[in-house]
């Protein structure tokens, strides 16, 4: 029985007196709370947007899509309006700039987007250029790369066009996607001028449809849908829009609120500490609340109560700071957004912010809170014997078990799957896990082997990570993990762009030149060797589908009970297929071998890439009748190849043997190496002037490109560290704050017996120098363990340590604890005799 | 030299509000035992004196800690108003303690974040009087610090401290009163005047009083007096 009327009153009571200590406590969750309320109402808002614009998104009621010229009159007679983009990807040229970049070319016909509309400056530009003619829009990035501005022309394939607006927004296009693949519009009219429809370029023919209301757009789709399956024909609805986009940023928003939480972990490590310094101040108080006969659970109920509060006041603040800065996400976040986020007050991601942060703040409380049990009255009378202090308590585990349950629970709310839960909750136990068996294995080492002939300030600061009422393990702990988060950044990121990088320096291909077309390829290669560049593959492309497998074709397969199916985009894709009967260096066997075509009476064996049959169940001696054309090619799988697809080449899911596919239609692919960029800038120009349909990718390009991208996601993610930290520094100060009057006393007594203000000082920077730079070096380590456990297993990359963020990170972070320690001991040193005799 | 030894049978209905048997402690550290207590047995009845008296470190406070039942022995047996302690758990002893016992000690041991009235009232509303208030004002007024109410004990001088403790102890109107060396902080004059104010409440509300004192004079004031060594009594003085 808790006798709560005299519990609430005693903590009325002492909260007049330890209130401003308490509110320190809490102002580490303030910080957590705040990026969990702000990334929460982000995440929600964006779901109601995504709903509601989810029109806008797609621009129509329906897209057919299909990579074949194809029709569609029965819909077109039911559409109110029916619209076709032709697009393909291909070599645009910037006279003015004398540059040329790889686009996505929009051939558009009919008033699409039948909901939004393509935003321009200026605004006319839209309705001119659907007047048509020798016009272009030109997607905004591209033309602040080129230095282009409204009215210069453009070469688009064969064709001149007028550059008469800049495209601000696109339906359904993001920032993101706007730096992979910038796109231009031109009218449908200038699209047979240009010549860039020819055999063997990828292009997509998107028909847009927009119906009378009322429409039974359901009715239609099922009714069509086989049909389509066999022609390979893709849909797109308002309602499947709405969910893959709805998909791919609840992952993006769960993944922001989890590292909102692990900072709201770290402010709750914080508080735990906090109040484990604060109730080893209250034991002698609380031993003659026991005297005078309270039961240890109303004496913890006096703390609890403040506690609850505090939490309550901190998760408050937090929240509303967190309500305020959701009006910064959009502009973070404003890259990777497709519809315009509304910023509206959130009410249940603030309700939940609060409850989680007053629930987690009570749980760490807890911990030290629990101590109370064990406090015996014996106290009173021997105050200064340290054995009848306190033994451990078996009720702690039951709350470090609530606390893991806690953590377990609500990642599982956020993210719905178990197993990617228990990696979430897994990683987060083990960091705190291994920072605090760091921190107790350091105190442990300097306990038993610190050295007595060190130097006076040297050894004082290193025993005073261990004096009684320490702050190691939660310092270590909350600084540790902050600096694991940046650290893991920066590897990651650093470990992607040196991947791409390092292809440039090992004397691989970097440049790659695509769409050629039969008769082109004899005077390229002529082109090519004359600016003595060499031909490092020449690569002839077929494209195909498969008809049967196993004497399957699409129909029977689909037939089949769920298990022994095939999946259906293997009947559905478009295999790229070149022939050799030779191995590349990114390829490797690992089962079969390389059978060749000798004569008519021959069987063809193809060579598989290993992922792709292991997906698709493929194994040797498999039949797999190919389409080529309308001709069917009987063939078996002969070999399984091992491809490595990070290196800049051609790379194929299917080989032919030679000979099999001479008299086939084909298009080219050619390899080569340059010098440098100014060299590669050089060729693609001459190339693209000659050759306006090839299109070409260089390697310094696509650096450009993933930096870019990286940038943009790596701010993402340093805005969301940036909580870490503060969380850390706030952690910091407030332990600082909070161990003051025991360090002043520790200073006093230090002063009488002759340290001078230097000495004093110096153990203050020594000691904030070892705390720091443990911290930081352990957060490293973890984070390492983390770049590495990402690239083996997600990234697919080999590992390589970055030295130089490694440094960097390490000196910043021990040089920031070392500065507010510095600060610290100032502000100790000021402090009176008085002040002790008088607490 | 006088024993106080009676049968179990007799124990039961006698007016002792405290009777120790054969009561030891031994502390353990590492494989060595430390015997701080050996074997004491005495008993007080309700309404009189007792001082225990002996050097530093002969266990008085030890002896003390257990009768009060703040501590567990290691063997033999305290009754205080009949009841067994050893057989209760640390929260039935908190309630014991709340209903029979008040405390005074060396230190003492006020709660820092409580004003002195505040502190009295503790034991007060731990007893659901709703009198708290005025009673505590009352016993404050007695011990002579009606005007300052509202201070926090870092606010008062050792003496003032000690007057509010013991109007602390006093408070719950307890059977049975603890002090270990009550006056042992304090400088002569106001150790007197310590003194002289716990005989007086004690006197006025007929409670029990075992003190704790290295000061033989006090001790002569007391009805009883055990003198300890080294855990053992040596003399027991009925006064
Ligand atoms: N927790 C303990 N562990 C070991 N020895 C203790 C402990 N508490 C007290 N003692 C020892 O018990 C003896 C009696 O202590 P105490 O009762 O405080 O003596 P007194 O109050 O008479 O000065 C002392 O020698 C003291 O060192
Ligand atoms: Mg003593």
């Amino acid at each position: 029985m808790v006798d709560w009327a005299w519990s609430i009153k005693m903590a009325r009571r002492e909260f007049r007196k330890t209130g401003v200590k308490l509110i320190l406590f809490v102002s580490a969750i303030v910080t957590g709370i705040a990026a969990l309320v702000a990334v929460t109402s982000f995440g929600d808002n964006l779901s109601k947007d995504i709903d509601e614009q989810a029109k806008e998104l797609l621009g129509a009621d329906l897209l057919l899509k299909k990579n074949q010229p194809i029709e569609f009159p029965e819909i077109e007679g039911i559409a109110s309006e029916h619209a076709l983009e032709i697009n393909f990807a291909s070599m645009v040229y910037f006279p003015k700039a004398g540059d040329s970049r790889l686009t996505q070319v929009r051939a558009l016909e009919g008033d699409y987007p039948f909901y939004g509309t393509l935003e321009t400056i200026p605004v006319n530009a839209e309705s001119d250029f659907r007047s048509g003619g020798k016009k272009a829009l030109v997607e905004k990035t591209l033309m602040a790369q080129f230095d282009a501005v409204v009215g210069d022309f453009i070469k688009v394939g064969n064709v001149s066009l007028e550059i008469i607006g800049a495209l601000q927004k696109v339906p359904g296009q993001t920032g993101i996607t706007a730096t992979v693949a910038p796109a231009v519009y031109i009218p449908m009219d200038q699209l047979e001028a240009s010549g860039l429809v020819q055999y063997g370029s990828r292009v997509n023919y998107n028909h847009y449809f927009l119906f009378p209301e009322p429409f039974e757009l359901q009715a239609l789709i099922d009714e069509n849908k086989e049909l389509w399956g066999e022609d390979r024909v893709n849909f797109d609805t308002v309602q499947s829009q709405k969910e893959s986009t709805g998909r791919s940023f609840e992952n993006l928003s769960n993944f922001l609120t989890l590292v909102a939480f692990i900072a709201v972990l770290l402010g709750c490590v914080g508080v735990g500490s906090a109040v484990n310094v604060f109730v080893k101040e209250k034991l002698p108080s609380v031993a003659v609340l026991r005297c005078l006969g309270v039961k240890a659970l109303d004496i913890i109920v006096v703390y609890l109560v403040q506690i609850f509060f505090m939490g309550l006041l901190g998760s408050i603040i937090g929240a509303t700071a967190g309500a305020l800065l959701q009006f910064l996400l959009p502009i973070v976040f404003s890259d990777f957004l497709p519809v315009e986020v509304t910023v509206q007050l959130a009410w249940g991601a603030i309700g939940m912010g609060i409850v989680t942060g007053v629930m987690i703040s009570i749980l760490f409380a807890l911990i030290p809170l629990l101590k109370i049990r064990k406090v015996s009255p014996m106290m009173t009378l021997r105050p200064d014997d340290q054995s009848t202090n306190i033994g451990k308590d078996p009720l702690r585990l039951f709350v470090l078990a609530g606390i893991v349950v806690f953590i377990l629970l609500f990642s599982f709310f956020l993210l719905g799957k178990w197993d990617q839960t228990l990696w979430f909750t897994g990683f987060v136990v083990l960091s705190f896990g291994a920072l605090w068996l760091l921190a107790m294995g350091v105190m442990k080492a300097i306990r038993t082997f610190l050295p007595i002939s060190l130097n006076y300030p040297v050894r004082q600061a290193l025993s005073n990570l261990y004096r009684p009422n320490n702050q190691t393990v939660s310092l270590l702990a909350t600084i540790g993990l902050g600096t694991a988060m940046i650290g893991t950044l920066f590897f990651i990121q650093d470990q992607l762009l040196d991947e791409v990088r390092f292809a440039d320096k090992e004397d691989q291909p970097n440049m790659l030149f695509f769409d050629i077309q039969s008769n082109q390829v004899d005077s390229m290669k002529t082109v090519l060797e004359a600016e003595s560049l060499p031909i490092l593959q020449h690569v002839p492309i077929i494209t195909m589908g498969v008809s049967e497998v196993n004497g399957l074709n699409k129909k029977e397969n689909e037939d089949l009970e769920e298990e022994e199916r095939r999946s259906r985009s293997f009947y559905n894709r478009e295999f790229r297929v070149t022939y050799r009967d030779s191995l590349i260096n990114t390829e490797e066997l690992v089962e079969g071998e390389l059978i060749p075509y000798t004569s008519a009476s021959d069987s063809i064996f193809v060579s598989m890439e290993e992922g792709y049959a292991e997906r698709n169940h493929m194994k040797l001696g498999d039949e797999i009748v190919f389409n080529v054309q309308g001709r069917p090619l009987t063939t078996y799988v002969g070999s399984i190849r091992k491809v490595n697809f990070r290196r800049v080449s051609t790379n194929f899911l299917v080989v032919f043997p030679d000979k099999v596919l001479d008299n086939a239609p084909k298009f080219h692919v050619l390899i080569t190496k340059t010098k440098d960029d100014k060299a590669s800038a050089a060729i693609q120009n001459t190339i693209v002037r000659q050759f306006p349909n090839v299109s070409v990718v260089n390697l310094s390009m696509i650096v450009e490109t993933l930096e870019d991208l990286l940038g943009k996601i790596g701010f993402v993610i340093q805005f969301m560290a940036f909580f870490s930290i503060l969380t850390g520094i706030l952690v910091l100060i407030s332990s600082l704050l909070i161990s003051k009057f025991q360090r002043v006393r520790e200073n006093i007594l230090l002063r009488t017996i002759g340290a001078d203000r230097k000495v004093l000082i110096k153990i203050n920077i020594l000691e904030y120098l070892f705390l720091g730079s443990l911290a930081a070096g352990g957060g490293l380590v973890l984070s390492i363990l983390a770049s590495f456990l990402l690239s083996f297993f997600v990234f697919e990359i080999a590992f390589t340590l970055a030295w130089q963020p490694l440094f960097l990170v390490f000196g910043l972070i021990t040089a920031l604890t070392v500065f507010l320690g510095y600060v610290n001991s100032l502000n100790i040193l000021k402090a009176k005799t008085m002040d002790i005799l008088r607490t | 030299m006088v024993l106080f030894k009676r049968d179990k049978f007799f124990s039961l209905k006698d007016m002792n509000i405290l009777s120790v048997e054969n009561l030891s402690k031994t502390y353990r550290s590492g494989n060595r035992e430390l015997t701080v207590l050996d074997q004491v047995s005495f008993e007080v009845e309700q309404g009189k004196t007792l001082s225990i008296v002996g050097p530093s470190g002969s266990g008085k406070t030890t002896l003390l800690g257990l009768c009060a039942g703040l501590d567990v022995a290691s063997a033999g047996s305290v009754r205080m108003d009949g009841k067994a302690l050893e057989n209760m758990n640390e929260d039935q002893r908190a309630g014991i303690r709340n209903q029979l016992v008040g405390f005074i000690f060396q230190n003492f041991q006020l709660l820092q974040t409580l004003t002195a009235l505040e502190n009295v009232m503790v034991p007060l509303e731990l007893k659901k009087r709703k009198d708290a208030k005025e009673k505590a004002k009352e016993l404050l007024v007695k011990v002579g610090l009606g005007d300052r109410l509202t201070h926090y004990p870092n606010q008062l001088s050792g003496g003032e401290q000690q007057r509010v403790s013991i109007a602390r102890a006093f408070a719950n109107e307890p059977k049975i009163l603890f002090a270990d060396e009550p006056t042992g902080n304090l400088d002569t004059e106001t150790g007197e005047m310590v003194e002289n104010l716990i005989f007086k409440l004690n006197e006025e509300q007929g409670t029990t009083l075992i003190l704790v004192t290295h000061d033989l004079e006090l001790a002569a004031k007391t009805h009883q007096s055990l003198h300890i060594k080294g855990g053992k009594i040596q003399e027991a003085i009925h006064g």
